[in-house]
């Protein structure tokens, strides 16, 4: 049994929520990556990985999403490490430590970028991500079946579990990717790059994530990752200028548990415009439910 | 005889040395570099902007097909401004300050250009005193803003506020579009209209521009 299956055995894992609005609450500027203040703030990075743990996270991910050369310049290395180890100092014993690796941000099929710079990057980054002592490594938030593959080969490479999540947010039900994959395609590509999980992140909504989650499930024989966002954002003027939050009750986001864990998802927890409170209820509905 | 079909063909398979070869070729044969355009240039990627909302297409064929655009337009462009002829309208585009993506914003600007407009692309990461700059000094009359990210949208805020800072509000149409932005959001920062995507956007600018 993988380790990945030997983790799910109890049943499914529940993750966490959005790192960026949660690091923004403690004073990261608008615009700015991140991934930096692995380095320049890990006090604060700590806080919402301890946040997401003392809200009953069983896995977080880790502060790296855009740490990869393509994305990013700077001391990566420096930033991935850091971004790692800051999660495994919050997680301790409570809670796995899954090490985010997010696209390029480049299209290979638009000629701007080539595979073997992709190739290049991924490893890198994979590398240090795995020798600082991640449980497992996430390729998320991918749209491009190539990229993702590149991206699943260089982690498989570092041999820890690998989870290959995409984000469906286009066409007209919102269940293909910018590139235009199905789930199905997504499941098999990825299933076949030996990923141990295959997953859906980001995206339209939770409102969408029980037909992806069905049909990725349907589609190859791996467990399910799922992190939808929550709702969309809306504008609202505050004292401080203008702010955006989002407007979906944690309560109503969690309300979907029973949706997705019979639509057969191992893991779940929340993309853009969650946060920890959205873990805590989805705690309180599993506690409920069982 | 040059055969402008076999160009159309090209921009829609997204045959970018096809689509520059035959164009040479139509221009020795003396065809009107603006009949290239509002002929065929302007109908072929109406057509690939009506694969995208029907789900044939997506956004790496809209590329393929831009490229293919470009690659007549390059062309075209010289010979066309030889003429004197005037495009649709002048749009300033980019990716505003904080966001460095520009994956949307390259597909919007290559629509708006195969759609006809003169477009000047600022790239990404631009302060919102550049697009008032560049807008005034060009004589631009659309703006289009583009953020990916939740936490840059709020620029675009800035953006149209300082346009009405800068007193140039009334001259120019405002436009907006990216992943988190809403027509709700639009509305709420004072923006003139929102796309939901490349092929809307372009419709929306040639509905700007004539009202």
């Amino acid at each position: 049994m993988s380790r990945l299956r030997e983790w799910l055995a109890d049943g499914l894992l529940i993750t966490d929520g959005a790192w960026g609005t949660e690091l923004q609450a403690r004073g990261l500027t608008a615009g700015a990556a991140p991934d930096i203040w692995n380095l320049t703030h890990p006090e604060q990075v700590e806080a919402v990985a301890r946040a997401y743990v003392d809200a009953g996270s069983q896995v977080i991910l880790t502060n790296t999403f855009r740490a990869n050369a393509i994305a990013m310049d700077g001391d990566l290395a420096a930033v991935n490490h850091a971004g790692v180890a800051i999660s495994k100092r919050a997680a301790g014993q409570r809670a796995l430590v899954f090490a985010s690796i997010g696209p390029a941000g480049k299209l290979l099929a638009a000629g701007e970028i080539d595979e073997g710079q992709l190739q290049a990057a991924f490893a890198a980054q994979a590398a240090v991500l795995a020798a600082a002592g991640a449980d497992a490594l996430l390729v998320e938030t991918m749209s491009d079946i190539a990229e993702g593959r590149l991206a699943v080969d260089a982690a498989k490479s570092t041999g820890l579990p690998v989870i290959a999540s995409f984000a469906f947010d286009s066409g007209r039900n919102k269940d293909r990717t910018m590139t235009g994959a199905t789930p199905e395609a997504v499941a098999t590509a990825m299933a076949a790059a030996g990923a141990d999980a295959v997953g859906a992140n980001c995206g339209a909504g939770v409102e969408y994530a029980a037909a992806l989650c069905r049909r990725l499930r349907a589609a190859c024989d791996l467990p399910v990752w799922i992190k939808p966002n929550a709702g969309l954002p809306v504008m609202q003027e505050t004292p401080d200028g203008t702010a955006i939050r989002y407007d979906m009750p944690p309560d109503f986001f969690a309300s979907h548990y029973a949706a997705l864990r019979e639509a057969g998802a191992s893991f779940l927890g929340g993309c853009c415009g969650s946060n920890p409170d959205f873990i805590r209820a989805l705690v309180r509905v599993r506690c409920a439910s069982s | 005889m040059p055969d402008l079909k076999k160009l159309h063909e090209a921009i829609i398979d997204g045959d970018w040395k096809t689509a520059a070869a035959v164009t040479q070729a139509a221009i020795a044969a003396g065809e009107p570099p603006l009949a290239i355009v509002t002929g065929c240039l302007v109908p072929a990627m109406d057509e690939v902007g009506r694969r995208f909302e029907c789900e044939e297409y997506f956004v790496p064929e809209m590329l393929l097909s831009a490229r293919a655009m470009k690659a007549s337009m390059e062309i075209l462009r010289p010979l066309l401004a030889a003429t004197g002829a005037q495009p649709v309208g002048r749009v300033v585009i980019g990716t505003v300050k904080g966001d460095l993506h520009d994956i949307g914003k390259n597909l919007v600007a290559a629509m708006l250009e195969g759609g006809g407009f003169e477009v000047i692309d600022l790239g990404a990461d631009v302060a919102p005193q550049r697009f008032v700059e560049t807008a005034a000094a060009r004589n631009a009359n659309l703006v289009a803003l583009s953020a990916l990210l939740t936490v840059t949208m709020t620029s675009m805020k800035t953006t149209v506020d300082a346009f009405c800072a800068a007193g140039l509000r009334d001259k120019v149409k405002i436009m907006v579009g990216g992943a988190p932005v809403t027509q709700q959001y639009a509305d709420a920062i004072g923006a003139d209209g929102y796309g939901d995507s490349a092929g809307a956007a372009v419709a929306l600018a040639r509905k700007l521009v004539t009202a």
